[in-house]
């Protein structure tokens, strides 16, 4: 017997970032009220200044479609282009099927190998070192990393740990073959033991025998500390490990959780001044998974990065999970 | 080797000033973190973390809701020192 296996192209990187956000602005005194709070408490604790968030009418898989029809159209590829399609969320409304089937249908890519991932904020990054191992193990050509939420679907207007930072939107990006390294290794991992700091509120058997959707928390205090000495490390190991150092960073994106976080971990990671930082929670709020490609694609619309640019992002959430890794912007 | 208490209180007061932009002598025993200092969750657990890598000790997040005077941070890290 001589069993063959699969083997690809040396390098692989993201072909296209696009993205989408909720059609509604919400304002900090839209939501200030029931959280007996104010625009200047928000501002100081979050720099959040307004969050998207989208309509009643729109789903997941809405803005997954929108998102990967962008990402298609920059990339200059049809939906029969991409093999397989990993969509991040933990909004969609079905366990199953997964949303991911239904978008790679929306788009024209049926047959593609589709499904979703549930890595909360981490999910998108993630997607990406799923998409770079598939392309240069020979399993896809191309593959549609999706990070997509509706976060507003599960949130507490009361609730004064998390609900206020959330917004809503989808961001895409498309991985394919390259003939330059493109995707640096993928540091990611997670620690189940800290679950309870982010969590949803009610399982499905309880929320259907109460009659109250669930919605999320966070032990913020927690998850602060967390996010900033936990992960700082972790965002040294992918620049180490794509054989980097700091001076060589153009573009640091990390999960748009909160912006005392983001400068936190800036200082931490002693990243040269001249590093652009993706800081689109401050119009955008806290959309999970679609985070980062969000905030990445705002720096290229905005023209603040450029294609080439060597950006670090990193992903930290509900799990505990995360995941950080070098790319080449497209 | 153990810090003395007169040299945690100076090595707190240090990181407060740094996370707050407040005078050093500001920093003293009976100061409410939230009430005379005006520091929130988040600032305090950035204090906190660098207290811990400063004095070599661990303060779990479940104990800083505890903390509530400058003094009360002193005494737990000086019974936390090994």
């Amino acid at each position: 017997m001589s069993l063959r296996q699969a083997s690809g192209p040396q390098y692989s990187r993201i072909l296209a970032i696009a993205g989408v956000r909720g059609d509604n602005v919400v304002t900090n005194d839209d939501v200030a009220g029931p959280i007996d709070s104010s625009d200047e408490w928000i501002r100081q604790r979050t720099g959040i200044v307004t969050r998207r968030r989208a309509g009643s009418d729109v789903d997941v898989v809405d803005l997954s479609e929108r998102a990967a029809r962008k990402a298609l159209e920059a990339a200059g590829l049809e939906g029969s282009d991409i093999d397989v399609v990993l969509l991040s969320t933990v909004t969609y409304f079905h366990q199953t099927p997964a949303a991911a089937a239904i978008v790679a249908d929306r788009i024209g890519a049926t047959p593609a190998a589709a499904y979703d991932i549930s890595a909360a904020c981490a999910g998108y990054s993630y997607g990406i070192g799923q998409a770079d191992a598939m392309v240069r193990a020979g399993l896809a050509r191309n593959v549609l990393v999706i990070g997509a939420e509706k976060m507003s679907d599960f949130i507490d207007p009361t609730d004064r740990s998390i609900s206020f930072l959330l917004g809503d939107g989808a961001g895409a990006a498309i991985v394919g073959a390259s003939d330059s390294p493109g995707i640096g290794p993928t540091i990611w991992g997670s620690d189940g033991g800290r679950a309870s700091l982010i969590t949803q509120t009610a399982s499905l058997p309880e929320a259907v025998s109460s009659g109250v959707m669930p919605t999320l928390r966070q032990e913020g205090a927690s998850v602060f500390k967390w996010a900033v000495w936990q992960m700082a490390p972790i965002a040294q190991q992918a620049i180490e490990a794509a054989g980097l150092t700091p001076d060589d960073i153009d573009v640091f994106v990390p999960h748009q959780a909160n912006m005392r976080i983001i400068d936190q971990l800036i200082k931490q990671l002693k990243l040269p001044e001249r590093v652009v930082v993706g800081r689109d929670i401050a119009e955008t709020g806290n959309t999970s998974a679609a985070s980062i490609p969000l905030a990445t694609e705002r720096l290229l619309r905005e023209g603040l990065a450029k294609s080439g640019d060597v950006a670090l992002q990193i992903g930290f959430g509900a799990g505990l999970v995360y995941a950080a890794q070098v790319v080449v912007l497209p | 080797m153990a810090y003395s208490e007169q040299e945690i209180l100076a090595g707190l007061a240090e990181i407060v000033s740094e996370e707050t932009g407040l005078p050093t002598d500001s920093v003293s025993p009976e100061k409410s973190f939230t009430d005379d200092l005006d520091i929130d969750s988040l600032s305090m657990m950035t204090i906190v973390t660098l207290a811990e890598e400063k004095f070599s000790v661990r303060i779990p997040d479940d104990e800083v809701k505890n903390l509530a005077t400058v003094g009360d941070a002193v005494s737990f890290i000086n019974g936390a020192q090994s």
